[in-house]
């Protein structure tokens, strides 16, 4: 495939030469291979001021005249994507003018002429009866080729078969997926551009519920959002969304995107759950473990007062510190004014630093009485041309499988008598694996000699 | 019973012992030595997905959900790589009847295996969610299947160098006993191809797993944009045999060229500016 680019005839044809050549589509291969590659070293799309800092005003202004920022979605890379699919469809185009005429025939035409000289080919004699010999080598031949036909010669019979004609279609189908997957993105990408307004989505979305789970490594594991869809008034779907299992309806997309834990609400304290408490009084060295509520006054063992848990909360500072999630309570000394106590649950000594009669804590294992407040983080989108760009990758796979592993194959077998002995001449060609294919060759040469009632002989 | 890391430290040195094996059968062109390491690389191979299964095996052991098929992180990805190098050069011994490309191929092997073993951690690691995806196996596969016939073609390609321009009828040499540059082009075209179809495999179901789980299936961030780029160098390949003049040395180039766009692919990324624990995340 060399195509020279001269400007010959009309304008039209020197502009037809041009996108036709494969050259082209080297040197835009490579050019979108090389240029690629800043974008990888330039992080994009991020703010102005990061940019400015980072090359001087100069450059970046330069740069972003360029769109360098913002590189693959730039006039010139895009640019360089329609060329190449321009490359594609002009040179498919072309090709198909002449393969498509090989490919969609009814009657191949088989040079005998061209097969009787090919350097491949293998000669055998064989003995026994023509007819006989010239039926085996037919069965044998149908039993591997899709397309079998017996012509007669001068001399004999040729048998001519072949299969995969239809292969030759693999690579067309290759090049149309890449134009299909490129025409699908900009789909999406032109909507991104061209529309950039607030749309409204058609139907309610709720969320019933959402649950985080986590590792005892601490990492999330999973988290799981209930979603209702309500539209005009009724409940149209339910379904729970994970990370990796989005919820789909009417061509928008609901993907489990994010959590965060709630700032303002992080925790709800079940007012009824029953909280223990532990107070360690200094004088005796003594612990006692009480059970209480929130809001429920409790007494003090040897007498050293009263103590109220009034409320929970889940971030705390202390003296510009976090301490993390902590109770919040109120002693009343005997015959004393409340104080209020600050109880960490992370921090079970914290209360030490008080230097009062009485340490105050809360046992172990408070936190399961309490959920934390999470909110779920949705992602809403809708992409019209992912159907699209879908088709194209499958049959771009399948387009590839064609190409690369099957091939259009076609085979001669011409029988003549010759003296006493019937000669049998093997001549084969194919449009790719020809390694595969000799070996094939190798083998029908065997199953046909085997129609030789006497003995085997093969002559090159 | 052994633990799979244990094991697959082991494997790593069966895969260097091999490659020790071809050279000698090459250098001392004792048939068999060469048989003895065709065989080796079998027991490699089996020894690695062996380990492959164990670990798979552990990680459902541990309690708390870790539970998850040992193609997620980067120790991982390498030995399955290790294991589809040899797989792949098994197949290429046989159907093109040389050991030879066995001193080039089972090298490779044994780095990635010692990478894995010895630079990054074996740790069984939960999966975060987003990692939870059938197509992020499929993902992880396919791509590495792909990669390991790019590594090959590299070796294959550097064989090439070595032999091109030599006479190749320099008879009982060592470069007299490679296979002909003719063949060795061949065998990297195929391995070319194979490598490109899983390549776009691997690409495709990697978009479709980021559209499943944020929802979008390409973003051009580096880890994509050098898996295309990859993609683009082996297009380039494809077509610029179709030139005249292009067989041999270039497409040689451009074979050793694409892989090091793998080796970028998969390793590089990590140190760009501005990308967090992405590609660890991702592996
Ligand atoms: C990203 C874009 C492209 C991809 C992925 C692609 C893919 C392929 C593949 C896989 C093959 C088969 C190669 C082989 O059998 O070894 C091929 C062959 C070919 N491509 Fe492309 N191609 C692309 C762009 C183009 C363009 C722009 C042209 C325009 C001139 C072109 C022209 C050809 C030709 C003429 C063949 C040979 C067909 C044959 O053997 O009958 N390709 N392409």
């Amino acid at each position: 495939m060399e195509n020279e680019a001269v400007v010959k005839g009309s304008y039209f044809e020197g502009l037809w030469k041009f996108f036709v050549s494969v050259k082209l589509t080297v040197v835009v291969l490579l050019l979108l291979a090389s240029l690629s590659i800043i974008g990888t070293f330039i992080p994009q799309n991020e703010s102005p001021a990061d940019y400015l800092r980072a090359f001087g005003p100069f450059l970046y202004h330069v740069m972003a005249t360029l769109d360098v920022f913002d590189m693959y979605r730039s006039w010139w890379f895009q640019g360089l994507m329609v060329l190449l699919v321009v490359n594609i469809i002009i040179c498919s185009i072309d090709r198909l003018q002449v393969t498509g005429k090989i490919i969609f025939t009814r009657n191949p035409k088989f040079n005998l002429a061209s097969y009787r000289r090919r350097k491949s080919r293998r000669k055998m004699k064989l003995n026994g009866d023509i007819g006989h010999i010239e039926n085996h080598c037919q069965a044998a031949i149908a039993k591997m080729f899709s397309y079998c036909k017996v012509v007669s010669t001068d001399h004999g019979v040729a048998i001519t078969a072949e299969k995969g004609r239809w292969t030759r279609l693999g690579v067309y189908i290759v090049h149309l997926s890449v134009v299909v997957i490129d025409e699908g993105d900009s789909i999406d990408t032109i909507q991104l551009r061209f529309k950039n307004e607030t749309r409204k989505l058609p139907f309610t979305i709720q969320c019933d519920d959402f649950d985080v789970q986590f590792y005892d490594s601490g990492a999330p594991k999973e988290f799981r959002s209930k979603l209702t869809i309500i539209e005009n008034g009724r409940v149209v779907m339910q379904k729970d969304i994970i990370v990796n299992d989005p919820l789909r309806y009417k061509g928008i997309n609901i993907f489990q995107s994010s959590y965060g834990r709630s700032a303002n609400q992080g925790a709800v304290l079940d007012s009824a759950k029953e909280i223990e408490l532990r107070f360690q009084s200094n004088a005796s060295g003594k612990t006692y473990n009480v059970k209480t509520q929130l809001e429920k006054p409790v007494e003090i063992p040897e007498g050293l007062g009263q103590f109220v848990l009034d409320a929970y909360h889940p971030q705390v500072q202390f003296r510009g510190m976090d301490v993390g999630s902590a109770f919040v309570g109120t002693l009343t000394p005997k015959g004393g004014d409340p104080s209020q106590v600050l109880l960490p649950i992370k921090f079970p000594r914290f209360d030490t630093m008080r230097k009062g009669d009485v340490v105050i804590s809360v046992a172990p294992g408070v936190e399961a009485l309490f959920k934390e407040r999470f909110f779920t983080g949705l992602q809403i989108t809708n992409d019209p041309g992912v159907t699209m760009v879908y088709i194209g990758f499958t049959l771009i796979v399948l387009g590839c499988m064609v190409t690369f592993f099957m091939s259009h194959q076609q085979v001669v077998v011409e029988i003549q008598p010759k003296g006493k002995n019937i000669a049998v001449m093997v001549s084969g060609k194919t449009n790719k694996n020809r390694v595969g294919f000799d070996h094939k060759l190798e083998r029908l040469v065997k199953n046909l000699s085997e129609a030789d009632t006497t003995e085997y002989r093969k002559v090159v | 019973m052994i633990n799979s890391s244990l094991l697959l430290s082991i494997i790593t040195f069966v895969f260097g012992f091999a490659a020790l094996l071809y050279l000698i059968s090459w250098v001392f062109q004792k048939e068999v030595v060469g048989k003895a390491a065709t065989w080796v690389t079998v027991v490699a191979v089996a020894g690695d997905a062996a380990g492959i299964l164990l670990r798979w095996n552990e990680s459902y052991n541990i309690a708390g959900g870790y539970g998850h098929a040992p193609l997620s992180n980067i120790y991982e990805s390498l030995v399955f790589f290790s294991l589809t190098i040899g797989l792949i050069y098994l197949v290429v011994e046989r159907k093109y009847r040389n050991r030879i490309i066995g001193c080039f191929a089972m090298p490779l092997s044994f780095f990635a295996l010692a990478y894995a073993s010895f630079g990054t951690s074996a740790k069984i690691q939960p999966l975060i969610p987003a990692l939870k995806s059938n197509w992020l196996i499929a993902h992880v596969m396919t791509c590495f299947v792909g990669y390991s016939a790019f590594a090959l073609a590299f070796g294959v390609s550097i064989m090439y160098l070595i032999k091109a321009g030599k006479n190749e009828t320099e008879g009982n040499s060592l470069l007299g006993r490679l296979p002909t540059s003719a063949i060795l082009d061949e065998v990297t075209h195929q391995l070319i191809m194979f490598g490109f179809l899983f390549l776009t495999a691997g690409i495709i179901t990697g978009a479709v797993w980021a559209n499943s789980a944020w929802g979008r299936y390409w973003g051009w961030d580096p880890k994509e944009t050098w898996s295309l780029i990859t993609w683009f160098v082996y297009a380039t390949l494809l077509h610029a045999r179709l030139m005249r003049g292009w067989r041999g040395t270039p497409i040689a180039i451009l074979s050793i060229v694409g892989f090091l766009a793998v080796i970028f692919t998969y390793f590089g990324v990590n140190l760009l500016p501005g990308l967090h624990s992405y590609g660890a995340m991702k592996g």
